[in-house]
């Protein structure tokens, strides 16, 4: 019975978003109070049956429904009841749904936190928004039903992939997805601005927070992905620069920009068309990146939904979606006014080097990514693009825009002098400058370029410290009220450039000194490797709830205290999972996989990761900023009100 | 000139749809054989049916066009696959197979208890001469034809569907040639 009510939610939802789509677009264009509140309440109630739609689905996995052929085809009843629930969004189908409900629940959000807002723009928002939920609603009915019915009932289902049976999946893509719909508030907003005409401090007020409570689930959720794959590919690796971890990577570069240039548009109405462009390219992004890897364009390790039918939906969805849009920014933005003028050397002028630097390293990926398509059509070559490409590309634009991240935070708004930046920055210039020179004592002048990216990474923590610290002691008697008067916003400030700085020096760690060992061994075997000695203590078979491993134990000696560390073979039904032994250290990970087993021994291989769980606390450490900045009551009452002038609040924003 | 500069994230947008329209078109798993047109790469395999005096040569590709067959007896589509074969050889096609990393004995067992399709079959028991196949997976077929020379390749289980629209035609065309 769930799966009959699903269904009939979902073509209620899709009714109901036709009605948001037309009704207060129209009522906005007329002023029309009537329609544009017909517009909150239909976005409200869409929202609504989709949540009933998507509970009843999870519904079906949870009481294993095999009925619903989603169901069968990705759930049995041995599967633990968390990894039943996760399969709801383990498919094709289901991570549709899933997509369709945080788009709705946006919606909702919208409609009913959107009451200060300028009633036209929010009602231009919700008719935006309702467009988008008629489009991906129709893809799901039409094309990705997640509750076809499978007659007969089979007694027993299939499984979830056996990769995807992990604590990591239970998060992992609601995060994801949370920060790439999100950015559709934005793109929302920005259409309808486009179409008011109408850009100003107020608006990038109310936008800032919509693309912030996107960025900072997109930042976890990039992040657990990493750390995911880390212990459960068994590659040892922590990113792969595959299509799909790049179509994360790339809304995340520019929704970090779009989050810059949107507080110089608030605090100084300057770079307004660029921030328009900013918000329609992330959200296109988001859309390019999430679908082009289904549609069987490129092929990915992800891509788990290749079918062209759906690939021709998909490309039509983004050719009128992201075409519509910029077609409106052609036609409108040179009508609109100029930003104010700003110097060079200024925080407004570090602010566009930061977008530029980030757009840059947005194409780079982006040309990484798609250069197979297009090298295909212009010559017919396959070709496939790694991480050497990357390594050549990504880092060099990386590396600048890491060491400018710091001057920029220090700068004065409006217009700034070198002398008075370099006094304010002697600090972490020092602290960096100590960490360098320690290095290069300490490895030696062979190790140069780690030396210098750790100095970097100094550079960004101390960089990031320095904030706080300029505010606390500049000219100021009463450190006490410093203290005490400093926003949230600016915690978050200094966590996220922390984070980055985290990230850079776990970066450097892992791909400067990584070492790896491959050897059989039997049990009983022992091996030295990175200081520490590893002796095979047994080898046996394991029982689990729906799988049965082969386990092996190892026993650790050396580098602190000994300890037991196992990695095992896990055989599902349908395929083998490695599951890794790790031992994890801020110092430095031991990462132990094993592999086949022959008459010699078990395949061992070994690996030692120094610094590598500073990339995945960076990431943590830059999202919590982000949560914290938002949580910041002053942008929530900005936001809501949009009465306080820009000069009545005296710290500098973020 | 803002007009100018407002206009190009369009244009290039729709450049970036028509080369994704033309994309989506072609299928990205299948992947070109370097050695289409090319002689197979020498190898010389000993045999995989203990009582065999002759195992599987890049030599004995000659004369008439034959088919090469890529297996396991650990690959669940061969299994998939085998019947087929065993239908191809009931029709009279040449089949060699060649089998990829087994355990000693483990080909022979299969095919005792699956049944043989293939006139000679070759031992790999560590992946050599797959590499200079570029093979990517099992099951895999080549075509030869008569002189030795790869003229096709497919990836993956040969159905009834694949052999009567591509690879039969083609063996027809070869057993024409001179």
């Amino acid at each position: 019975m769930s799966a009959e009510i699903g269904q009939f939610a979902l073509i209620m939802a899709l009714v109901l978003s036709l009605v948001q789509a037309v009704a207060p677009l129209w009522g906005a264009w007329r002023g029309d109070p009537v329609l544009m509140a017909l517009g909150r309440s239909a976005s409200m109630m869409q929202a609504g049956f989709v949540i009933l739609a998507f509970g009843c689905l999870a519904y079906a996995y949870v009481t294993s429904d095999f009925s619903v052929a989603l169901v069968a085809r990705h759930s049995n009843t041995v599967q633990p009841l968390a990894y039943r629930f996760a399969a709801t969004w383990g498919s094709h189908e289901g991570s549709m749904l899933l997509w369709v409900l945080i788009l709705a629940i946006y919606g909702g959000a919208v409609a009913a936190f959107g009451r200060s807002l300028r009633e036209t723009l929010q009602a231009r928002v919700l008719g935006l928004q309702g467009i988008m939920g008629a489009a991906f609603l129709g893809f799901l009915i039409f094309t990705s039903n997640p509750f076809s019915r499978l007659v007969p009932a089979p007694p027993e289902g299939s499984e979830l992939n056996p990769l995807l049976q992990d604590p990591g999946l239970v998060l992992h893509p609601p995060l994801l997805y949370l920060g790439y719909v999100g950015f559709s508030v934005a793109f929302a907003f920005a259409l309808a601005a486009l179409i008011e005409g109408r850009v100003d401090a107020a608006w990038a007020r109310w936008v800032r927070p919509w693309v912030l409570a996107a960025w900072v689930p997109l930042t976890a959720g990039i992040t657990l992905g990493s750390g995911w794959a880390y212990y459960e590919l068994g590659w040892g690796g922590w990113w792969f620069w595959d299509p799909v971890e790049n179509a994360s990577l790339m809304p995340w570069l520019l929704g970090t920009a779009l989050l810059h240039s949107a507080l110089v548009l608030e605090r100084r109405g300057a770079l307004v068309s660029w921030t328009i462009l900013l918000a329609i390219l992330t959200f296109s992004l988001s859309l390019i990146g999430t679908f082009l890897v289904r549609s069987g364009i490129l092929t990915s390790v992800h891509a788990f939904a290749v079918d062209p039918k759906r690939g021709v939906y998909i490309l039509a969805i983004i050719a009128v979606m992201t075409g519509a849009a910029l077609a409106l920014f052609a036609w409108r933005t040179p009508q609109m006014r100029s930003g104010a003028l700003f110097a060079p050397l200024s925080r407004e002028g570090g602010i566009t080097l930061n977008n530029l630097f980030l757009m840059a390293l947005t194409a780079t990926v982006f040309l990484g990514t798609f250069s197979p398509v297009f090298v295909e059509i212009v010559n017919g070559d396959k070709i496939s693009v790694g991480p050497p490409y990357y390594a050549r590309t990504f880092g060099p634009i990386a590396v600048p825009l890491l060491i400018l991240s710091v001057f920029g935070p220090m700068l004065n708004w409006k217009r700034d002098e070198l002398g008075a930046l370099a006094r304010r920055l002697r600090v972490p210039a020092a602290i960096a400058a100590a960490a360098f020179l320690l290095g290069f004592v300490t490895l030696g002048w062979r190790q140069t370029v780690t030396v210098g990216a750790l100095a970097l990474s100094a550079w960004l923590v101390a960089g990031a410290f320095a904030i706080l610290g300029r505010r606390w002691w500049s000219g100021r008697k009463d450190l006490g009220w410093a203290i005490r008067s400093t926003p949230p916003s600016m915690y978050g400030h200094v966590l996220a450039h922390a984070g980055l700085g985290l990230l850079a020096l776990g970066v450097t760690g892992v791909s400067s000194w990584e070492t790896d060992k491959v050897l059989t061994m039997q049990p009983g075997d022992n091996v030295v490797f990175a200081g520490r000695t590893l002796t095979l203590t047994e080898l046996a078979d394991v029982p689990g709830p729906n799988y049965v491993a082969r386990r092996a134990t190892f026993n650790v000696e050396g580098r602190g205290r000994t300890y037991t560390l196992s990695s095992a073979r896990r055989a599902y039904q349908s395929s083998q999972t490695t599951e890794a032994g790790i031992r994890v250290g801020l110092l430095g990970n031991l990462y132990v996989s094993v592999g086949e087993e022959s008459g010699r021994g078990v395949v061992v291989r070994l690996w030692d990761h120094p610094l590598i769980v500073w990339i995945w606390l960076g990431g943590l450490v830059m999202s919590l900023g982000g949560l914290v900045s938002l949580c910041d009551r002053r942008l929530r009452l900005g936001a809501a009100r949009r009465v306080a002038p820009a000069a009545a609040v005296p710290a500098p924003a973020e | 000139m803002k007009r100018l500069l407002a206009i190009v994230p369009a244009v290039v947008f729709a450049g970036l749809m028509v080369a994704f329209v033309i994309g989506l078109g072609r299928d990205p798993s299948i992947l070109p054989s370097m050695l289409i047109d090319k002689p197979l790469p020498v190898f010389d395999l000993p045999p995989v049916r203990a009582a065999d005096t002759k195992g599987l040569a890049s030599t004995d590709f000659r004369g008439e066009p034959a088919l090469l067959n890529v297996f396991g007896s650990w690959c669940v589509t061969c299994r998939v696959e085998h019947p087929f074969l065993m239908q191809l050889k009931a029709q009279g096609v040449p089949i060699h197979g060649l089998d990829w990393k087994d355990q000693p004995g483990a080909g022979e067992a299969w095919l005792v208890r699956y049944g043989d399709p293939y006139q000679l079959a070759g031992d790999d028991p560590v992946g050599r001469t797959v590499i200079d196949l570029g093979v990517t997976g099992a099951p895999e077929t080549f075509v030869v034809d008569r002189q030795g020379r790869v003229r096709y390749r497919h990836v993956g289980a040969i159905t009834p569907e694949v052999w009567s629209k591509t690879l039969a035609p083609l063996m027809t065309k070869l057993k024409a040639e001179s």
